[in-house]
């Protein structure tokens, strides 16, 4: 067992973990947070997608050892006092979900995507940059127009703001 | 239609929690002294079991108990059953294998379950699993339906000679069939291959058991599509306990599909195991578990005849399907490809002549079931590439062999059992050709050859069926279960409103188009409805959610049972107004006395149900009515998919460059939710049709394509924007007029690809999934 500490959502954490624990079961298991999912076991679907130290990582092939330290971001810590983050908004105004199962990785993959390209992102590129996130139900047609849309409007707010 | 009523795109009441993090799936749950279970599970596709050694394993750090399937036939639970009985046509019964939750003496396929590891944590379950020492003696596997079905081939089970479950046959004579076809002016022959699919929601399946011991009652939260049918059958077939000892939860459910309607040995072991060892026991799939286990779909190989007269007009069809079932009869099984395939197979055309034989086989794989379509994708592809290989032997266009067959009067009885209510098969052909620009293909054809791309368009029209019943009918054909819907609304005492449903949602948005319907019917914001499903406790009874039944069966129900309410609230509000209750309407929140201004807010005669102080004489008080509905008849959504692509030449990688769907479902409660229903389906249909295959190993029946390393599952890049729209009969047989979206996307789509591409390349000898290797060598046999 190792003692590993680290900030999660804002709020420093620790606890004892085995050198094999994934970062994703740390989460899950030990701080409760079960937004972030496991979808599969190679590294492929994406449902484990977390912010580490500002970057989207898969946490079902990060060991929790590896975060320590680190400042992680879970879905959980995405929406502030009570509003969510735009790129939420944007899949709940363009129906960009259907069970959810896939929904917190596919916000966290989608928030770095946007934070990476700024407004310059086309229908192309997203597809492009979704490859490591599978989605079941909505043939991503929605995603995609959640996270166009969700690119503008963030673009437009930080142009706004400059 | 208010803001939030009927036909509103209302966005969706459940989003919230699941974009914050707050969806509470089975894997979620944590209740105190939980222990974790993973499964020992068979490496060999066929075998018997001589013995298994669990004393290393039981002095591993964590473990609580390991437990076997003799054990648990002491204990008495049953074996697992499938639920639809279908006889063979010399009137024998279907001839189904014992299926234990947990092998103890032969294991049929690669995952089979034998034992199970109870243990603190995941990690010490999983080490300690791979300590059970099982000793098998190896036996010849066979993975393949046709293998299957021929002598000298393994055998899986003792009461199924040859593998053979069942032969049996629907229509028109053989004879008669036989006949038009030697009379036809043209026949088209082919080969349909409809390949093996692993179903794959997001979410794995799991199951958490807890055994209370001073009550002696079990609860078991599971991701089911259908937890009360999961009660039903683990009390009344597996006697796990008494439907009223046993409470089944199926919280947030990450995607169905079909393979989440069957009730499989996991959720059965983790209520005994828990009761055995004293501790909830909860299991979570992995994705690996779950491409060996979940039920899989399709697998079907077919030859066809259909046949023409000399003015193109179809005469007879006549098919002979082969099934391959895998291991063991699924709960649902035996009815994919006789009821809901065999009775498609006059698709949109009226056909004289159909005779249509079905045979079902063991083979050593993952049992096979329902998925997406179940049955319809099946019969979907057989027609539709028939016609359009009919159209190409016949040099006619392929929407003019299409209308010069379609079904134009209603209600039309096919030869296959089925009776089609409404539709307009021409308006959604119409409307799609338009929307693809058929007319400007050739120009656009002529420049991709200029940059060496082979461009290919096509076409399918598809009829489903949806809400399957009536359930005296359903019974008579062999169901196990009656297939209607219940439905309970409970107004509270300040207006807002709880609907209980028996339905089940698991990604379909059931919590906002439910509330849809009381919000348009009463007034009442959505917000202030709250829809409940997917307990037991809560909801009496109910079949669930698959075959596209909940809007078509579900909110019927609701729609009784808010007849019922609105009938009660008029009285009450007749009364306190003085008036005649014939003359009470409701608008804008309000019941008024129509044409005077008198009027009472919606609140306060839910206020007045519950005072009581103040009721028509003799009226009970409260404000809450109950329903069942039992559908009339199955519903017919139909439509028609285009699909345009572009095939490289020189690496046979397929391009979509448009897909169009067409699609009459009917009344629609939200275009939104609807929408995406579409788009998911088509990316299933698209998966099947370019992407997707299970394959096993022919020798070993080791299953290859168990990882999302190895299974293509359609991503983002690999699909297009879908053209959506709607073209819509209502159904004459539901008070909504509603006919079911979730399956048409899947049922229409894989044979619009197929013809795109076959066109593109010009051979038509191509199965799905057309992989590039697979393109790329037909498109150069072609020349």
């Amino acid at each position: 067992m190792t003692k590993v500490t680290m900030t999660v959502n804002g709020r420093q954490v620790s606890g004892d973990v085995e050198d094999r624990t994934l970062l994703v079961h740390f989460i899950r298991d030990k701080l409760g947070l079960t937004g972030t999912h496991v979808g599969c076991d190679t590294s492929q679907c994406g449902a484990c997608v977390v912010h580490m130290d500002g970057k989207s990582i898969k946490s079902c092939s990060t060991l929790a050892v590896q975060a320590a330290g680190a400042s992680i971001t879970t879905i959980e810590g995405l929406a502030q006092n009570g509003e969510l983050h735009p790129v939420q908004a944007a899949f709940k105004a363009n129906h960009g979900l259907q069970c959810g199962f896939c929904t917190p990785g596919m916000v966290m993959t989608a928030v770095d995507m946007i934070n990476r390209y700024g407004g310059k992102l086309d229908e192309k590129t997203v597809r492009e940059n979704l490859e490591g996130n599978i989605c079941r139900c909505t043939g991503y047609h929605n995603i995609v127009k959640a996270i166009l849309a969700a690119a503008e409007e963030m673009s437009a707010g930080r142009q706004a703001a400059e | 239609m208010g803001v939030d009523g009927i036909g509103a795109r209302v966005a969706r009441k459940e989003d919230k929690r699941f974009l914050t993090g707050k969806g509470r799936y089975t894997d979620d749950m944590v209740v105190p002294g939980m222990k974790h279970a993973v499964f020992v599970r068979s490496p060999h596709a066929h075998a018997k079991i001589k013995s298994i050694d669990t004393s290393a394993a039981e002095n591993m750090p964590g473990v609580i108990g390991i437990l076997n399937g003799q054990q648990m036939q002491a204990d008495g639970i049953g074996n697992l059953i499938c639920g639809w009985m279908i006889h063979s046509k010399d009137g024998s019964p279907m001839k189904m294998g014992a299926w234990r939750p947990l092998a103890h003496e032969t294991v049929r396929y690669v995952g089979d379950a034998v034992a199970v590891v109870v243990a603190d944590s995941v990690g010490e379950a999983r080490d300690a699993a791979e300590q059970v020492a099982v000793e098998y003696e190896e036996l010849p596997a066979v993975t393949d339906a046709v293998t299957a079905l021929q002598s000298g081939q393994p055998q899986l089970h003792p009461e199924a000679s040859g593998n053979l479950i069942y032969d049996w046959a629907i229509g028109t004579s053989e004879a008669d069939t036989d006949a038009a076809i030697a009379a036809a002016a043209h026949v088209t022959e082919m080969k349909i291959l409809n390949n093996r699919l692993a179903p794959n929601p997001m979410e794995p399946r799991a199951a958490l058991g807890i055994y209370d011991s001073a009550e002696d009652h079990y609860t078991c939260y599971t991701t089911s599509q259908n937890p009360h049918v999961a009660r039903l059958v683990m009390s009344a077939f597996y006697n796990v306990a008494p439907e009223n000892k046993l409470r089944v939860i199926a919280p947030d459910v990450g995607g169905g599909f079909g393979s989440k309607i069957f009730i499989y040995p996991e959720e059965i072991v983790c209520l005994w195991a828990s009761k055995r060892t004293g501790v909830p026991v909860k299991w979570a799939a992995d994705r690996t578990e779950a491409f060996l286990t979940d039920a899989h779909g399709r697998d079907h190989v077919s030859a066809v005849k259909m046949a023409f007269d000399k003015d193109n007009r179809i005469t007879a069809l006549k098919v002979d399907t082969i099934a391959n079932f895998g291991a063991y009869m699924s709960l649902f099984s035996s009815a994919v490809p006789t009821y809901l395939y065999a009775t498609l197979l006059s698709g949109q055309y009226d056909i004289p002549a159909i005779h249509a034989n079905v045979r079902a086989v063991y083979t050593n794989t993952s049992p096979v079931d329902a998925y997406r379509g179940a049955g319809r994708p099946e019969a979907t592809y057989l027609i539709e590439r028939t016609m359009e290989t009919a159209a190409r032997e016949l040099g006619v266009s392929p929407a003019e062999l299409r209308r010069k067959n379609f079904i134009r009067s209603f209600p039309h009885q096919t030869p296959v059992i089925m009776n089609y209510d409404a539709g307009d098969y021409e308006a959604s052909l119409e409307a799609a050709m338009k929307q693809a620009d058929w007319a400007g293909f050739a120009g656009r054809k002529a420049e991709a050859e200029k940059r060496g791309k082979k461009r290919g368009i096509g076409m399918s029209c598809y009829i489903e069926a949806c809400g399957i019943a009536p359930s005296a009918a359903v019974g008579s054909l062999g169901a196990g279960v009656g297939l209607w819907e219940s439905a309970e609304v409970r107004v509270n005492a300040v207006g807002t409103v709880e609907v209980l449903t028996g339905s089940h949602s698991h990604g379909q948005g059931h919590e906002t188009t439910f509330a849809q319907l009381v919000s348009d019917r009463f007034g009442v914001p959505i917000d202030n409805v709250s829809i409940v499903h997917g307990d037991t406790d809560k909801v009496q009874m109910g079949m669930g959610t698959y075959g596209s039944r909940s809007g078509a069966v579900g909110m019927s129900a609701i729609v009784k049972a808010l007849d019922k309410v609105e009938a009660k609230a008029k009285k009450i509000a007749a009364h306190l107004m003085e008036a005649d209750e014939s003359d009470i309407v409701i608008e804008n929140g309000e019941l008024k006395v129509a044409g005077t201004d008198k009027s009472v807010p919606w609140f306060q005669v839910a206020l007045a149900a519950y005072t009581a102080h103040n009721l028509p004489a003799g009226m009970e008080p409260g404000l809450k009515e109950g329903a069942f509905y039992d559908p009339s008849n199955f519903t017919f959504p139909a439509g028609c998919y285009i699909c345009e692509v572009e095939v490289d030449p020189d690496t046979g990688k397929t391009e979509i460059i448009q897909f169009v769907a067409a699609d009459d479902f009917g009344n629609i409660i939200n275009p939104m939710i609807v929408e995406g229903q579409v788009h998911g389906g088509i990316a299933q249909g698209i998966g099947q049709a370019l992407l997707e295959g299970v394959h096993y190993d022919p020798q070993t029946g080791q299953l290859l394509t168990a990882s999302y390393m190895d299974y293509a599952m359609p991503r983002a890049d690999d699909l297009p924007s879908f053209q959506v729209s709607h073209q819509n009969t209502p159904c004459p047989n539901n008070p909504l007029g509603i006919k079911g979206c979730g399956e048409a996307g899947a049922i229409g789509s894989p044979p619009a690809l197929m013809n795109a591409i076959t066109d593109a390349i010009g051979n038509n000898d191509l199965t799905m999934p057309a992989t590039p290797q697979k393109v790329w060598a037909a498109a150069h046999a072609a020349h």
